[in-house]
């Protein structure tokens, strides 16, 4: 099945051994990124198409998307939803934060010691 | 009806949409985000040149090269020099990481588009070829290590991997995705170089009626087919190691009405299947820098022996390193050297071709040089104007050595 043989050979490494130029960790982060951001732009083109599609065929025009104007709970539940995603993305920052605050936190590792000896 | 908040249309600059480009019967179905993703690296590729690349340059002369001479005492001496100096250098380093990554970025996007359809790819490349004389395979061609070491260019597999037998995805890879480095400035079926080398030719060799001509490393023909067809009485023979590229490759040809052509599986360095004097004209394009030391040696004499008497030679290549060249784009043009598995790059660029011209066979005093630009595809760029943008080792724009005999 090709689909399959696609999920698992496109993104095969070259021969070669691959040069990094930034610290390895960081590089990995940024080609993670790159990557991401690539997909924002093919997201954004779809819409695109989408929007002068439907203008095309007369259901909508896009100057009513530039002048749309969300009636007051169309406007909040858009606010929300913006701020739901942000939470989400930002998840690490938060965990980071809240170990700040966090007294006597412990690591698994040294619980499942503690548990496991034997008085 | 007109938004008021929109611009008028402004002068644009840069790659077409991907949609311009030609497509032929083995060419790969593509879906509307896979042609974005082209759009985007394209596009990627354009800003790295245009946008990044001038920062670049600024860190290197106003502080890797005074860094260096005030830490030695004198001023970088060479081009590797040069490179080991911008790799100290944060925006060197971070355009570089960019830069290995779009190409990555490319090669999957490539492949996925090809993989997923493989199968029907070769199917129609079978329908296409299947009992045609004009594809001569030979599954006792060995890929030398100056293929196999390293792959070029980070594509995965190479020119002659294939996942089964008949398989011509990564041909289709290698075609349908090469306008992501060129931003399509090789024109609509890739093939700008094939046709400034024709140009060149009917300009200083008007009365040149080659009847057989051989390009050698000619993958799935970009550069061959333009020759096929500027000389249709001539019959066109295009040598490659990789089977995929040459199944592709005819395939290709025939579905764009190119019939003088033949793909044949063999190594350049032994091309014993044909008698000396065999062809009036032998050409290579972008390939010598994909050689070995000893292969390219090995290609220069195979190609005087196969010459006929009022032969020409001709290999197309970007520049080589000379004195006068600045050491920034010394270095720059060595990064796919060291950065995107061109390992032969930087040792080709430096030399003295004329000589290994001679020690093949050729008389000093024949030898031709020259310079070539891609013909511009008015198809895709209907306003074109020169394109000025330095994307060192990737602009169209070529030397030519050759000799006749």
């Amino acid at each position: 099945m090709s689909m399959n043989d696609a999920l698992a050979e496109a993104g095969a490494k070259a021969a070669g051994k691959r040069p990094y130029f930034l610290d390895e960790e960081v590089e990995a982060v940024l080609a993670i990124t790159m990557a991401a951001v690539q997909e924002l732009a093919v997201a954004r083109q779809r819409i695109d198409t989408l929007e002068r599609l439907l203008e095309g065929k007369g259901i909508l025009s896009r100057s009513e998307v530039e002048t749309y104007a969300p009636d007051p709970s169309a406007a909040i539940e858009r606010a929300l939803s913006n701020q739901e995603y942000i939470a989400r993305v930002l998840r690490i920052v938060q965990q980071r934060n809240e170990a700040n605050l966090a007294s006597g936190d412990i690591a698994s590792e040294a619980v499942g010691s503690e548990l496991g000896a034997r008085s | 009806m007109t938004l008021a908040n929109v611009p008028p249309i402004q002068p644009y600059d840069g790659p077409p949409d991907y949609r311009v480009v030609g497509r032929h019967a083995v060419f790969p179905q593509t879906s509307h985000d896979e042609i974005e993703r082209i759009n985007f690296l394209a596009q990627m590729n354009r800003h790295l040149s245009v946008r990044v690349v001038p920062g670049v340059k600024a860190a290197y002369d106003n502080k890797v090269a005074p860094a260096f001479a005030k830490a030695q005492g004198r001023p970088i001496a060479d081009r590797h020099e040069a490179r080991r100096a911008l790799l100290e250098d944060g925006s060197f380093c971070l355009w570089s990481a960019i830069r290995r990554m779009t190409m990555e970025q490319r090669q999957q996007a490539g492949r996925w588009t090809t993989i997923r359809q493989r199968e029907s790819l070769a199917e129609k490349a079978a329908e296409l070829t299947d009992g045609d004389e004009r594809l001569k395979l030979d599954p006792s061609v060995t890929i030398p290590r100056y293929v196999s070491a390293v792959d070029h260019h980070c594509m995965p597999g190479s020119y002659y991997t294939e996942a089964f037998p008949g398989d011509v995805a990564n041909g289709a890879n290698y075609d349908h995705g090469n306008f992501v480095t060129t931003a399509g400035l090789l024109g609509k079926y890739a093939d700008g170089g094939g046709h400034a080398v024709v140009k060149w030719v009917k300009r200083n060799y008007p009365d040149f009626k080659p009847a057989r001509i051989l390009e050698i490393g000619g993958t799935v023909g970009h550069s061959s087919l333009p020759i096929a067809q500027a000389y249709p009485e001539a019959e066109m023979t295009i040598v490659d190691l990789g089977a995929p590229v040459l199944r592709y490759g005819l395939a290709r040809a025939k579905s764009l009405g190119v019939d003088n052509v033949s793909f044949v599986q063999a190594s350049g360095e032994d091309l014993a299947n044909f008698p000396d004097a065999s062809f009036d004209w032998i050409q290579t394009t972008m390939f010598l820098h994909e050689l070995s030391s000893t292969a390219l040696d090995n290609i220069l004499r195979e190609s005087r022996r196969l010459l006929k008497p009022g032969g020409i030679v001709l290999h197309v290549e970007q520049p080589q390193y000379t004195p006068e060249m600045p050491l920034f784009e010394q270095a720059m043009r060595d990064w796919d050297a060291f950065y995107n598995n061109e390992p032969f790059w930087s040792r080709m660029h430096e030399l003295d071709l004329d000589q290994h011209m001679v020690a093949a066979g050729f008389e000093r005093d024949k030898l031709i040089h020259g310079g070539v630009t891609a013909v511009v595809d008015k198809d895709l760029f209907p306003d074109a104007a020169d394109d000025e943008t330095e994307d060192y080792g990737r602009k169209a724009a070529w030397h030519v050595i050759g000799a006749s005999v």
